[in-house]
């Protein structure tokens, strides 16, 4: 694909790949010396690019800069985002190896759909702007896009550019479309089935790789750093070395305008390793961050609830088997299992103990707690008993300022950088004028408000909320006891709580309506939104991906007793 | 899964939102550093709503400018000069504003300078899509060569009496008649509210001595169906009339207009004063319908002027005995509500207390048309009779030899 030398004996451009990465003519099936040189295995990323580079340059070196290709720019992409990674804390083996790996198994299992003129095709003449249309059907994306004025199609810019042609040189026409040389082929539509490459799957790759080394990273922690900046992202093609100009179509791809989000980054993996065709992930034990028992731990200490909690969390992770290996080991060819979040599932699995031993009805739970405030003041020697109230309120407090100061970030999200994107050389010269007028109103205006200059990055943490025992305050439930809503049975704990309400009696099927349950926080108790309220600000994501969650645990948790019961059960749920 | 696509235009919006929050706390810092973020949308605007981001910037961006204390003149101007390049749709509209900005800090030389550059402007069919600026900032320019030539008249009036004499001066204060004049003339013919305008454009008119002109434009301004009602422009029509010695019918048919339109206007004293003083009767009569109808308004209560007319004229014709009848017509739709709203006890004392003119000519009213023994006439004399006033007790006298009066008129 970027190579585009004729062919000895035909004088077709028209290549392919023989088995030993050699560049073979199809149509003469003439084999060449040249050889692909990422076959080899050793190589990492960034040298893949130079080699890639290189050859490039070699061929066609204009003032305008290079010719590259988009499958290049998320090769850097990638890279960058791996090196944020690794500056993390995550092992160097993710970007030299196992990304890495993983993209160049995309890029082999796609190329058929990148080559040049597969056998027997000819290439469709695209204009710049039926393309842009031909996308995935989007009414209202407001994209920079819908401006490219239909004048600009005149002409058939890509049989004048790049594949077929043997100087390869890129015309004006093409130009006018995209800086890349087939960022107008990128949205034809017949490429759908072959995963096309967007940003959002930047970070299914990174998360992939992440998986399979099992790091102590879970999606959300890697889509937090993302939006807090510590993973490029967001103007990543900053990074792109000078000569690849970036314009028209190639905005569409590399310009992101709005955050990713969790059920598209997971999905989208879900697929890819399923495109990829990789085996069974390495597994998932007890010993792995991402195991439950592990997280939950983890989720625990950051919503500020009593370590006790923990045997309560293992108690039922055991009990529904969801801390098998089996279970929670990613297997990407069966498509029939549902597939784990592992943060998810974790943070569900809190809200379902706290269920079974506060019932969460609006009601008991603040009658515990009026219990255990009793208690501690008439006790102040031996260790306190935890009080549901005053964790509300601790957490209600700090819950509501957090998110405030979320808010106002994202107000103050900047979503354009020093250098200046322009959809066609026509608009250059508008582009960089307006850009020049924002500096000089966001000079005024900073200077006016006296504030500091942007703001710095939050330096990365895993944990977002901290609590500290020497805290004088006693805001910090850590080590708070659950006595007060205990008792021994045949010699074991069980909460005194006898009853229990199921979130939902039926479970939706998940291929009709994409989700096993649906959530309205008006029909729940406040005290169960409250708690879905904490998890979503902690993972970053909407409560009814973790009310769903909890539902699936319910139903696993209680399912022999289902069928048999009513809505608000009681029972012995141990 | 469109909602996601769309966190660009979430994020302004929410930031647009921390702005008018800031602004209406009159926090201006908070408001300017939220500003800097929403700013970038000029570079994507992606708004499909009427108020697209320049311009919301632009006024938002006045706003704070004007409001933030360690903001200057200099600066504004610069970013007044940037705001014009961004829209060029709203160019003059900007230029129009800037130089109402520049006026109210006094800076009427860079006004002039900046409403003259405007007027020169040409665009394509901008210029004629944005007509109505166009109109107005001649008009303004014209304001603005109005107030020079009077600044220059005052001058040549200095030094004439000084004896001095100054050509060039007077050569500028003619070209700048001229060009007021125009100018205002201009604007004066749209239909609309023109006060100030028509105002000025009289006062160069008359300093000239065209006072046909002068007539013409202000009974223009005021009987034109197509313009606005407007009651000032009836009261420089009246005041105009008044200046030049009109009879007292012209002017009566100019007030009459104006108490139509604005019974409670200050000018119904005049127009009462006038109309007294009519031989006709018809004339007299309108006089009562006049003063009654003002004190009608909350605004004319403690208005002495207004009771001693009213005071005046009831008292002629009770003495006359000569159409009681008229009062008793007027008195007819306010028997119901005139009592609590002017001559309630409560009343009766705060008048003593603060305005004893005021209560004397009321009680005269109040004992003429409801009795001598209603409260307000009862409590007022007795504090007269009290207070040894001479004046109060002669009322007291009239009042009582009246007294079968108010039966006819309230019968």
């Amino acid at each position: 694909e970027d190579y585009h030398e004729h062919c000895a004996q035909c004088s077709e451009v028209n290549w392919g790949l023989t088995d030993g990465g050699r560049f073979y003519c199809r149509t003469c099936h003439n084999v060449t010396e040249r050889t692909r040189e990422f076959v080899n295995s050793a190589v990492t990323l960034n040298t893949r690019i130079q080699t890639i580079s290189k050859g490039l340059r070699k061929q066609e070196k204009n003032d305008e800069g290079w010719e590259w290709y988009v499958c290049e720019g998320f090769q850097f992409v990638l890279t960058k985002q791996a090196e944020a990674l690794e500056v993390l804390g995550v092992c160097p083996q993710m970007k030299d190896e196992i990304l890495c790996n993983f993209w160049r198994r995309y890029l082999q299992k796609s190329q058929q759909a990148y080559c040049n003129r597969p056998a027997g095709e000819s290439i469709k003449v695209l204009s710049g702007c039926e393309s842009s249309t031909d996308m995935d059907s989007e009414p209202e994306r407001p994209s920079l896009l819908h401006l490219l004025p239909l004048s600009e199609s005149d002409g058939d810019p890509l049989t004048d550019c790049s594949f077929g042609s043997s100087t390869g040189k890129v015309s004006e026409s093409t130009s006018v479309c995209s800086g890349s040389v087939d960022g107008s082929l990128h949205f034809r539509k017949n490429q759908k089935d072959k995963l096309r490459m967007s940003m959002p799957m930047t970070l299914s790759f990174c998360y992939m790789a992440l998986l399979w080394l099992r790091e102590s990273m879970t999606l959300s922690d890697l889509l937090r750093f993302v939006v807090e900046g510590h993973i490029p992202y967001l103007n990543v093609f900053q990074c792109f070395p000078e000569k690849m100009k970036l314009y028209g179509l190639d905005l569409k791809i590399f310009c992101v305008e709005s955050w990713p989000v969790y059920e598209e980054v997971h999905d989208k993996m879900l697929h890819l390793a399923a495109f990829l065709e990789l085996p069974r992930f390495p597994d998932i034990t007890d010993s792995c961050f991402l195991h439950p028992d592990m997280l939950c731990m983890k989720y625990l200490m950051e919503a500020n609830l009593p370590d006790e909690l923990h045997n309560w969390t293992c108690r039922v992770v055991k009990k529904i088997h969801i801390g098998e290996a089996d279970f929670l080991t990613f297997v990407p060819e069966n498509k029939s299992t549902r597939k784990v979040k592992y943060d998810v599932l974790a943070a569900a699995v809190i809200v379902v103990v706290l269920k079974l031993l506060f019932l969460l009805d609006d009601n008991y739970e603040w009658l515990l707690s009026d219990f255990a405030e009793e208690r501690n003041k008439n006790n102040k020697e031996d260790g306190p008993y935890f009080e549901f109230k005053k964790w509300y309120k601790v957490i209600k407090n700090s819950l509501d300022m957090e998110q405030r100061k979320m808010d106002e970030e994202r107000a103050k999200c900047l979503w354009r950088c020093e250098k200046p994107l322009f959809y066609s050389a026509k608009k250059k010269s508008k582009a960089l004028k307006r850009r020049q007028i924002v500096v000089n109103l966001q000079h005024q205006f900073g200077k006016l408000s006296g504030s500091r200059q942007s703001a710095e990055k939050p330096n990365p943490s895993s944990f977002q909320l901290n609590w500290s025992e020497e805290n004088t305050e006693g805001s910090c439930f850590h080590g708070h006891s659950l006595k007060g809503i205990l008792q021994e049975k045949c010699g074991l704990l069980t909460a005194m709580n006898p009853d229990y309400w199921l979130c939902t009696v039926k479970l939706c099927t998940e291929k009709f309506c994409g989700h096993l349950a649906h959530y309205r926080d008006l029909d729940f108790p406040a005290s169960y939104h409250f708690v879905l309220r904490l998890f979503s600000f902690l993972l970053r994501i909407q409560p009814s991906y973790i009310h769903e969650e909890v539902c699936a645990i319910e139903h696993k948790l209680f399912n022999k007793k289902l069928y048999k019961k009513p809505k608000y059960s009681t029972g012995q749920r141990k | 899964s469109h909602k996601h696509k769309l966190d660009f235009r979430k994020s302004k919006d929410m930031c647009l939102s921390y702005i008018q929050d800031a602004m209406l706390q009159k926090q201006w810092k908070r408001a300017a550093e939220f500003l800097t973020f929403y700013i970038e949308s000029l570079e994507k605007d992606f708004s499909t709503e009427h108020t697209g981001p320049s311009e919301i910037i632009w006024r938002i961006g006045t706003e704070i400018l004007c409001h933030c204390s360690h903001s200057n003149m200099k600066e504004f101007n610069s970013f007044i000069e940037q705001m014009k390049t961004l829209g060029v749709k709203r160019y003059l509209k900007v230029c129009l504003e800037h130089a109402f900005h520049l006026l109210c800090n006094g800076q009427t030389d860079e006004a002039y300078q900046s409403l003259c550059l405007a007027e020169s402007w040409r665009f394509g069919e901008q210029t004629t899509a944005q007509d109505k600026e166009l109109k107005l900032i001649q008009a303004y320019r014209g304001l603005l060569d109005y107030y020079n030539w009077s600044k220059q008249k005052n001058a040549l009036l200095e030094y004439d009496k000084d004896g001095f004499e100054d050509i060039s001066v007077e050569q500028e204060m003619h070209n700048s008649f001229r060009k007021a004049a125009l100018s205002l003339k201009e604007i004066i013919q749209i239909p609309g509210v023109w006060d100030l305008f028509v105002q000025c454009y009289v006062d160069l008119l008359e300093f000239y001595g065209d006072h046909e002109e002068a007539r013409q434009v202000l009974s223009e301004y005021a009987y034109n169906s197509k313009f606005p009602a407007n009651p000032n422009a009836h009261v420089y029509l009246y005041q105009f009339l008044k200046r030049h010695g009109e009879p007292r019918k012209s002017l009566i048919s100019v007030l009459k207009i104006l108490h139509d339109i604005v019974p409670s206007h200050e000018l119904m004293i005049d127009f009462h004063a006038m109309l007294q003083k009519s031989k006709k009767r018809k004339k007299r009569r309108l006089g009562l319908e006049v003063i009654f109808a003002a004190l009608d308004y909350a605004g004319w209560k403690e208005n002495v002027k207004a009771w001693s007319c009213l005071a005046r004229q009831v008292k002629q014709i009770i003495i006359s005995d000569k159409h009681l009848e008229w009062i008793k017509q007027e008195w007819n739709s306010r028997k119901d509500w005139w009592p609590a709203f002017h001559f309630s006890r409560y009343l009766a004392k705060r008048n003593w207390q603060e305005n004893e003119s005021l209560a004397y000519e009321k009680a005269l009213v109040a004992g003429i048309i409801l009795g001598k023994d209603c409260k307000y006439f009862k409590y007022v004399s007795h504090q007269g009779y009290k207070d040894q006033k001479k004046k109060f007790r002669t009322l007291k006298k009239f009042v009582n030899k009246h007294s079968p009066v108010y039966l006819r008129i309230s019968g």
